[in-house]
């Protein structure tokens, strides 16, 4: 390729990454919140809600996100017969959200659970109040049972963005691919893959910062 | 602030089952203010449930528990276990400690803020009252130095100490123990026994589930034995220990001794 083109496609490829990483914040906005709600309804004393919770899940984990964001993009369409779906954008941080949440949710439960009963119980012979109990005493303990596995979802959601290209969303990947077939180059490959080797590597970074701060403790 | 000769703690035919089966089966006992109870017996026989059915981490099916004259629970027409409300229930709690086998102290904290967390938050203490209650505690109990450090810094004894250090912190009128040194190895024991003879010499009113006969027999004013859900035999410590009027209790203590 030549210097110009290069040029051209650092300096779009730094604009995608933008969309990259909107996509990225966006989806944990709203997937570390509802995978909590889920977490909890999974939890539930209701047989009834458990189990459609549990129905979500298996729906959201057992196939495939590229194929959950075709769907939503063509969802409305399908609904309400419009000629076109959701904006792109949008369609593709509703799939993220309800696919990351669904793994969250599996997360945070098994972090909730693996903490031992006996601390609850001492929280409760001291008079701890419910909320005190989960904020002060199992909250913490969860956080630090997870990191690892929430540094994996982290990650995985990085290069997942990458996906969004399958509905038209002007990311990373989508440029890489037509930067490479014009320019009959694997150069903007190479070039697509360090950008998400250096945000990984941020994300890496921050997790095993907090995990050291978290040692403290066994 | 004691109020006059009431006995402390009142358990009358207290019923649990866990299922199908019946793990207490009427059990009636009082614990005088002052008093320091060992309750043995063998694995099984419902010592623990006890324990933490008056602690309310359990409820039970029929029967009374009145802590210091309060009512914790009672039955009601047809002979089922009705709670007090709330208010009740949380003033009786904090007026019952427990220490339980496996310490359970919070592992994030360190021990200051383990032993001070329940009289801030719960009593509403300030931090400097909390913590000055806290050092005395931890002095009582050979700890001092220890408050900055955490849990997992600590031996099995240490941890344990600081968990009898955390239940008084909040003034509770009876300690109950389950099974205080079972976890710990036999070293670690004495220190353990010792913390606890301390405070029955100050007089404070305690319900010990323990393995430890001889501690039972020289620490102990009254041992209750406790075998399938029922209480056995009970009396001075000495008495039921080294001459038990029942069968089954010559029986438990020959096996373990």
């Amino acid at each position: 390729m030549s210097k110009e083109a290069i040029v051209v496609l650092i300096k779009n490829m730094l604009e995608a990454s933008a969309v990259t990483l909107e996509v990225f914040f966006l989806t944990l906005l709203f997937s570390l919140p509802l995978g909590l709600l889920f977490a909890s309804l999974r939890m539930s004393k209701y047989k009834f809600i458990e189990l459609l919770v549990r129905f979500y899940l298996l729906i959201m984990r057992g196939t495939p996100l590229i194929l959950q964001l075709i769907f939503f993009y063509f969802l409305p369409s399908q609904l309400f017969g419009y000629g076109h779906g959701l904006p792109r954008f949008w369609a593709a941080i509703l799939a993220f959200s309800l696919n990351y949440a669904a793994y969250f949710a599996e997360i945070y439960r098994g972090g909730i659970q693996s903490v031992p009963v006996g601390q609850h119980e001492a929280a409760a012979v001291l008079g701890l109040s419910k909320s005190r109990t989960f904020f002060k005493i199992i909250l913490p303990q969860v956080v630090k049972n997870i990191l690892p596995s929430m540094g994996n979802e982290f990650m995985t959601l990085v290069k997942d963005t990458a996906l969004a290209q399958t509905i038209g969303v002007m990311e990373i990947f989508r440029l890489a691919n037509s930067s490479a077939s014009t320019n009959f180059s694997t150069l903007p490959i190479f070039v697509a893959g360090l950008f998400y080797l250096i945000m990984n590597s941020v994300v890496s970074n921050a997790f095993s910062f907090v995990g050291k701060k978290l040692d403290y403790y066994h | 602030m004691s109020h006059g000769s009431g006995k402390l703690l009142v358990i009358n035919n207290l019923y649990k089952a866990f299922g199908g089966e019946t793990v207490l089966k009427g059990i009636s006992l009082e614990v005088s203010r002052g008093e320091t109870v060992a309750v043995i017996g063998p694995s099984g026989s419902g010592k623990s449930t006890l324990l933490r059915c008056v602690t309310m981490l359990e409820t039970v099916d029929s029967g009374d528990i009145i802590v210091d004259g309060k009512t914790m629970t009672g039955n009601d027409e047809n002979g089922k276990a009705v709670y007090s409300d709330k208010k009740q229930l949380k003033a009786i709690r904090l007026n019952c400690g427990l220490v339980f086998q496996n310490f359970n102290l919070f592992p994030h904290l360190s021990v200051m803020q383990n032993i001070t967390e329940a009289p801030m938050s719960v009593l509403g203490l300030d931090k400097d009252r909390a913590r000055e209650t806290a050092r005395a505690l931890l002095l009582k109990m050979g700890l001092s130095g220890k408050e900055d450090s955490y849990p997992c810094q600590l031996s099995g004894g240490q941890q344990q100490r600081v968990s009898i250090a955390r239940a008084m912190a909040l003034n509770p009128q009876i300690l109950f123990f389950d099974e205080p040194t079972s976890a710990l190895d036999p070293e670690l024991t004495g220190e353990i026994l010792k913390a606890i003879r301390g405070l029955a010499a100050e007089k404070m009113t305690m319900v010990i589930v323990t393995h430890e006969m001889n501690f039972a027999r020289d620490a102990a004013d009254r041992v209750i034995f406790m075998d399938e859900g029922v209480i056995v035999e009970q009396g001075p410590a000495r008495e039921v220990i080294n001459n038990p009027k029942s069968e089954r209790t010559r029986a438990f203590l020959s096996r373990v001794e």
